[in-house]
């Protein structure tokens, strides 16, 4: 009988733990495949990077000062790790709320920034919603495994959002530099300040 | 000649006049904006003093930017609570760049804001976010609400609705 208590005790917690446990994907976790749609009109997903060794998924926006603060340093990642872990960025935004981040919006964005990396629109939230994606920009590091995709590293690209020169801990950099060497990567989730993803209205 | 002269005369003790105008005015502005300067800017060690507070009124600290929209747009909340509730003290902890400082103080002043204002010059902010609080992924508008006399806390990082601040105060107390 005592044994049993104890069980059930054990079993409350546990549904507590797994009650309290935030939505989205951790480290470690195979993320489900998405198609989204290009700002060329194509649609992408992460199956067509067929000879990548995982990729740099990017939730980012048009409209957020911190990520326009990370523009040039996203560009530099997409041409640096092309072949091995191309970037993927993906605008979650809703443009019902944030009119800056419309499908057309993005077309131009891109556009003019140059991007040389898919920019996807997630009109349905769901990916973002399945990454548990807060903020923009938000990296998640894929780790490509036979057919699957596992997150290697959470967070933000850099410690320094103002200046690029003045970043020390060049975080997605180690990250993707390690698993490309077959090593454990450092640091496998950080925390910054960014724009909340604009959620569309309940 | 004469005429011109007069004219010419004209001419000359108005824009002196204009001068005067523009040099008042110039200097109104600058006596303005500096009275009003009441940004402190702080690193984060200040602002974990703050935090672990065991005495005192109720701490209601807001996390916001000047470019922020549901920040700007939720501010008045603050404003309100910091007016009519005196045992509450609230603190908007600006996250705007440190060279923003002008932009931060011109905004106070525009919007007549009297809670107290930090700027938090710390750009590190994987170094400093979860001494915060732990479940705070980093997004702003966020909120912490801290009671120092009984320890219980409450963190929001989303805007906030009508009505919502005072209930989350209430939930500390």
């Amino acid at each position: 009988m005592k044994y049993f208590k104890s069980l059930i005790a054990a079993a409350f917690v546990a549904v507590l733990f797994v009650a309290a446990k935030p939505a989205g994907y951790g480290v470690g976790d195979t993320v489900a495949d998405f198609k989204l749609k290009n700002v060329d009109g194509k649609m992408i997903s992460l199956a067509d990077f067929k000879s990548a060794k995982g990729a740099i998924v990017i939730f980012d926006c048009n409209t957020c000062p911190y990520s326009q603060k990370y523009n040039d340093r996203i560009i530099a990642l997409a041409k640096k790790y092309s072949s091995t872990f191309p970037v993927v960025a993906i605008n979650s935004n809703s443009p019902e709320v944030s009119p800056g981040d419309s499908f057309e919006e993005m077309v131009k964005y891109a556009k003019t920034k140059g991007y040389t990396f898919p920019y996807l629109f997630d009109e349905t939230q769901e990916v973002a919603h399945n990454y548990g994606a807060t903020n923009t920009p938000h990296v998640y590091v894929l780790k490509k495994e036979g057919a699957t995709f596992k997150v290697a590293y959470i967070g933000a690209i850099d410690n320094n959002t103002k200046d690029a020169a003045a970043a020390d801990k060049k975080y997605v950099e180690e990250a993707v530099d390690a698993l490309i060497a077959g090593k454990a990567v450092p640091t496998d989730k950080t925390k910054a300040i960014g724009c909340t993803i604009k959620w569309k209205p309940a | 000649m004469i005429a011109k002269l007069i004219n010419l005369q004209t001419v000359f003790s108005f824009s002196l006049f204009m001068r005067r105008i523009l040099l008042f005015s110039l200097l109104s502005f600058l006596f303005t904006n500096l009275s009003l300067a009441q940004t402190k800017v702080i690193k984060f060690p200040a602002l974990e003093t703050m935090l672990q507070k065991k005495d005192g009124p109720i701490q209601v600290i807001n996390f916001w930017a000047t470019w922020c929209g549901p920040c700007v747009k939720e501010l008045p909340m603050f404003e309100q609570v910091n007016t009519n509730n005196t045992n509450v003290k609230v603190t908007l902890v600006s996250l705007d760049f440190a060279d923003k400082l002008d932009k931060v103080d011109a905004f106070i002043a525009r919007k007549n804001m009297k809670s107290a204002v930090l700027l938090l010059d710390d750009i590190d902010y994987n170094s400093w976010i979860d001494k915060v609080e732990k479940s705070w992924e980093g997004a702003i508008p966020a909120t912490l609400i801290y009671n120092p006399t009984n320890g219980k806390r409450v963190f929001t990082q989303h805007e906030l609705k009508e009505g919502e601040l005072e209930k989350l105060i209430e939930s500390v107390q």
